[in-house]
C-alpha cells in the first residue's frame, strides 16, 4: 500500500445510484480500517483533535482499530460523541480533524471520518452500545429539539446522572438528521434511529409532537412542569425565499419542504401517503450542502436538474465531496447565474426562470468575490419545478414565548459560545438556534459546551 | 398515540371525533388547529380544533373526506387512536385577546360555510361564554350537509341557515344572506368568514364593498405547521406570510384568494390517484392512462 494515500472507499456507481435512495458510499471492511489505521502516526500532540469540535480522542480510538479491538474504540469515541454513525458520514472532515492530520502535509490525510463511521457501524451491527451512569441525581433538565445538538446534550446531561426530557416538535425525533439530510447520505432506520435508540438507552426521554412556544412555553416548563434547567437546540428551520415575481406559482417550493417531504414523510416513496412533486426539469437555486441534498434527490425523483448559482464553483458552500458526488450522478451547474423571475402559464403552474448571468467583482465582508450583473445577459431556462435553497434561519416560536430571552438581528438566541448560558437564568441554547443554519457537528459541540454549562449552574445552584 | 372518545359521522362525509391531547386541550384557544396522522406512514394533517375539554383534556375535531388520508381517517372508531397529535398550532383568533366588556359593544357575524362551520363554532361559543352575542350565517349546499346545526343555535344570537337549493331555511349563497341583512337593517362591526376558500373569496368581495371588515381563516396545503416548509405561503396585501404560524386568520380584504386557491390544487393529480388506489385497490389498473 501507499501510506501517502487513503484507503480508498467503495462507492455505489453513479449511474446505478442515480436511481435510487439507498446509500452513496458503503464504507470500509475491517481489512480496509485497520489498513487504513495503519497509516496513523499517533502524533503527541495531535493536531486532529484540535479539529474536532466535540474533541474525540482520535489517536486513542484509531489505535484501537489498528489493534483490531473495535469494541475499544467504540467506547473511547462514545465518550465524546452521541452521534458517530451520523458523523462519520455527515461532518466536513476535509475542513476539522482531517484538515490539521500531519500525514495530510504530505500526501492524504488520514480518513478519519471513515474510520469512525466503520466502528460505529460495527458497535450497531454488533449490539454493542454506550456505557451509561449508574448513580441518577433526580434534578431535572428540559432539551427543546432532537437534533444533533439535543441529543448531544441530552446524552451528555444524562450520562451525568441527570433526568432528561427531549421535546420535539415534529412526530419524529432526529431534527435535521430525519426532515434534512437524505436517505443516500444517510440512512434513517439503520442509522439515525440506532443512534437515538442509544440516547435513549442512557435514560433519556424523548416526548415528540411538543412544539415549543405553543404546546407550552419554556416558562411553564420551569413553573408548571419542574424544570431546572432548559436546553434549546432548535435549529434553524425558516426558509428564506428570494422575493422574486413569480415565486409563489404552483412547482416552486423552498428546499425544506422538498426535503422534508421526501425524507421525513417518506414521499420518495411511490407508496407514501404524501405525495411530492416529480418535476421533469428541475432548478435548484442555491449552492450549500441542503442545494446539493435537494438537487440529488430531485434527480433520484427521475428529473434532470440544474443547479444555479450566482457564484462561481470555487465559492460553492457545499462540501467538495457533495458537489463531486452530485456532479458525477449528472446534476448540471449553471453558475454566475442569477434567477430575476419565475415564469408561469395561466394556471399558475412553473413554466420557467428568468436568469441573468453574473460575474466575480471584488470581494465582499465574507472574503468571497462579490457576483456582479452582466448587463443584457437576460436568458429563460424551461422548466416545471424550482426549489429555493438559500439558507435558513431560526424560528421565532420560542425567542418569542420567552420573556428575557435575548435575540440578536438575525432572530438567532443570544448565546455565550463557552457554556450556552442565554440571558435568562437556567436557560442554555446552542446550535443552528445560536448560530444561524451550520453543520451538524458544531451544533453537537454547542450541545456539548451547554452540558456542561447546565451542569456547573445545577451543582452550584 | 392519542385515543379517540367518541367517533361520529354528522353527515356524509363529515366526521367528528373527540381525541384525548391533554398538551393541546390546555392551553388552546378558538381559531388555533392541530396537525394529525394516522398511522406510523401517515400524511400529516391540519385541523381546525372545533371544541376543547380542559379537564378532560380532549379536543374536538370534525373534517370532510377529500381526499385518500382523509378517507381512511373515517374508519376510525371509538377505542381507535390517532399515531400523532401535535398543537395547538397557528395564532388564536385576534377576538380572544380582545377586552370581552369592549366586545359586548360590538356586533359580529360569523359566516360558516360547510365544514368551516366547525372552526367558527368555538369562537361564537367563546364569545357566548362572556355574555357576547353574536349573529351567524350557516350555509350548505343542502340540508344534508348541514352540521352543528343544533350546538351553534345554543350559543349564536340570531341563527340564519341558508342552504344552495333552498332545501332548508333561506335559499341561496351566503353572500344573499348578507345583503338581505344588511337590506333589513343589520349593522355589523367586523364579520368572521370561514369555509371553502371561494366562498371566503366572495363573501371579502361584498364585505368590501359594504365596509364591512372581514376576517378570514385560510386552510392551505401544509406540511409541519411550525414555518419550516414554506408550502402554506399566501400573499396577504402584497407580503408573503405563512398561513400556519402568520395565520391561519388574516384581513380577507388584503388575501390573495385567486393565488390561494391555484396553490391548494398543487397535488390534486397525486391526491387523485391516491384515491383511486384506495377505491379500487389492486382492480385499479392505470384505466386512467396516467399511473405509473
Amino acid at each position: 500500500m501507499d501510506v501517502l494515500k487513503k484507503v480508498p472507499v467503495r462507492e455505489q456507481d453513479p449511474q446505478v445510484r442515480a436511481a435510487n435512495f439507498e446509500e452513496v458510499c458503503l464504507g470500509y471492511d475491517q481489512e480496509e480500517a485497520m489498513c487504513e489505521a495503519s497509516r496513523c502516526i499517533n502524533c503527541r500532540n495531535a493536531q486532529c483533535v484540535k479539529g474536532c469540535p466535540v474533541a474525540i480522542d482520535i489517536p486513542g480510538f484509531i489505535s484501537k482499530v489498528k489493534a483490531g479491538d473495535i469494541e475499544a474504540a467504540y467506547q473511547v469515541i462514545s465518550e465524546s460523541s452521541a452521534l458517530p454513525a451520523v458523523c462519520g458520514r455527515v461532518c466536513p472532515q476535509e475542513t476539522q480533524c482531517e484538515g490539521k492530520c500531519i500525514r495530510g502535509i504530505k500526501g492524504e490525510p488520514i480518513s478519519i471520518g471513515k474510520l469512525e463511521r466503520f466502528v460505529a457501524d460495527w458497535a450497531r451491527e454488533n449490539g454493542v452500545v454506550p456505557e451509561g451512569c449508574k448513580e441518577k441525581n433526580g434534578k431535572k433538565v428540559a432539551v427543546i429539539g432532537s437534533g444533533p445538538a439535543g441529543l448531544t446534550c441530552a446524552g451528555d446531561l444524562a450520562k451525568m446522572g441527570y433526568d432528561v426530557t427531549i421535546f420535539e416538535a415534529l412526530h419524529e425525533p432526529g431534527g435535521v438528521l430525519v426532515y434534512g439530510i437524505p436517505e443516500f447520505r444517510l440512512p434513517k432506520k439503520a442509522v439515525v434511529a440506532k443512534e437515538i435508540e442509544n440516547v435513549k438507552s442512557l435514560g433519556v426521554k424523548i416526548e415528540t409532537n411538543v412544539v415549543i412556544g405553543k404546546s407550552i412555553t419554556i416558562d411553564q416548563l420551569i413553573e408548571e412542569e419542574g424544570f431546572e434547567a432548559i436546553f434549546i437546540g432548535s435549529g434553524a428551520g425558516l426558509p428564506k425565499f428570494m422575493g422574486i415575481p413569480g415565486e409563489n406559482s404552483n412547482g416552486v417550493f423552498s428546499a425544506n419542504e422538498y426535503l422534508t417531504r421526501s425524507n421525513l414523510m417518506k414521499s420518495f416513496d411511490p407508496d407514501s401517503n404524501t405525495p411530492i412533486m416529480r418535476g421533469k426539469k428541475v432548478a435548484v437555486v442555491g449552492g450549500g450542502n441542503v442545494a446539493m441534498d435537494a438537487a440529488r434527490t430531485a434527480l433520484r425523483l427521475g428529473a434532470e436538474v440544474h443547479i444555479v448559482y450566482r457564484r462561481s464553483e470555487e465559492e460553492l458552500p457545499a462540501r467538495v465531496e457533495e458537489v463531486h458526488h452530485a456532479k458525477e450522478e449528472g446534476i448540471i451547474f449553471d453558475l454566475l447565474t442569477n434567477p430575476t423571475e419565475i415564469l408561469a402559464d395561466d394556471k399558475g403552474w412553473v413554466t420557467g426562470m428568468k436568469c441573468i448571468r453574473m460575474e466575480l467583482g471584488a470581494p465582499d465582508e465574507s472574503g468571497r468575490r462579490r457576483p456582479v450583473v452582466i448587463p443584457d445577459s437576460e436568458f429563460e431556462m424551461e422548466l416545471d419545478c424550482v426549489i429555493m435553497s438559500l439558507g435558513t434561519s431560526p424560528n421565532p416560536l420560542i425567542s418569542s414565548t420567552t420573556e428575557g430571552l435575548e435575540v440578536n438581528k438575525w432572530k438567532c438566541i443570544v448565546a455565550d459560545e463557552a457554556n450556552g448560558k442565554t440571558t435568562k437564568e437556567g436557560v442554555y441554547a446552542g446550535g443552528d438556534a445560536v448560530t444561524g443554519a451550520a453543520t451538524v457537528i458544531l451544533a453537537m459541540g454547542a450541545g456539548k459546551a451547554a452540558a456542561k454549562g447546565i451542569d456547573e449552574y445545577l451543582k452550584n445552584k | 398515540m392519542y385515543k379517540i372518545v367518541k367517533a361520529k359521522e354528522l353527515t356524509a362525509n363529515i366526521y367528528l371525533m373527540d381525541v384525548v391531547a391533554p398538551r393541546v386541550a390546555k392551553y388552546c384557544e378558538p381559531g388555533q388547529f392541530v396537525i394529525v396522522r394516522m398511522g406510523e406512514d401517515g400524511e400529516r394533517i391540519p385541523l381546525t380544533i372545533c371544541d376543547y375539554d380542559r379537564e378532560a383534556g380532549t379536543i374536538t375535531i370534525v373534517f370532510q373526506c377529500v381526499g385518500a388520508s382523509t378517507k381512511m381517517m373515517a374508519s376510525l372508531q371509538e377505542g381507535d387512536s390517532f399515531h400523532d397529535v401535535v398543537g395547538p398550532l397557528g395564532c388564536p383568533s385576534d377576538l380572544v385577546k380582545e377586552d370581552p366588556e369592549s366586545l359586548k359593544n360590538k356586533k359580529i357575524l360569523f359566516v360558516a360555510g360547510g365544514v368551516g362551520t366547525a372552526p367558527v363554532y368555538p369562537q361564537v361559543k367563546w364569545l357566548h361564554e362572556r355574555g357576547v352575542d353574536a349573529d351567524v350565517i350557516m350555509g350548505s349546499k343542502t340540508k344534508d350537509l348541514l352540521i352543528l346545526e343544533k350546538e351553534m343555535e345554543a350559543v349564536a344570537g340570531n341563527l340564519y341557515v341558508t342552504t344552495d337549493d333552498g332545501s332548508y331555511g333561506r335559499s341561496g349563497m351566503v353572500t344573499q344572506v348578507i345583503k338581505d341583512l344588511v337590506a333589513e337593517g343589520h349593522q355589523y362591526d367586523v364579520c368572521i368568514a370561514i369555509g371553502p376558500m371561494i366562498m371566503m373569496k366572495f363573501v371579502c368581495l361584498l364585505t368590501k364593498e359594504l365596509n364591512l371588515p372581514t376576517v378570514v381563516s385560510l386552510n392551505p396545503i401544509m406540511v409541519d405547521g411550525t414555518g419550516m416548509c414554506g408550502a402554506c405561503r399566501v400573499t396577504v396585501g402584497g407580503k408573503v406570510k405563512f398561513a400556519c404560524v402568520d395565520g391561519p386568520e388574516f384581513d380577507g380584504h388584503q388575501v390573495n384568494f385567486d393565488e390561494a386557491m391555484r396553490r391548494q390544487t398543487m397535488y390534486r393529480t397525486q391526491e387523485g390517484r391516491a384515491m383511486l388506489k384506495l377505491e379500487e385497490g389492486d382492480t385499479h389498473h392505470g384505466g386512467c392512462g396516467n399511473c405509473q
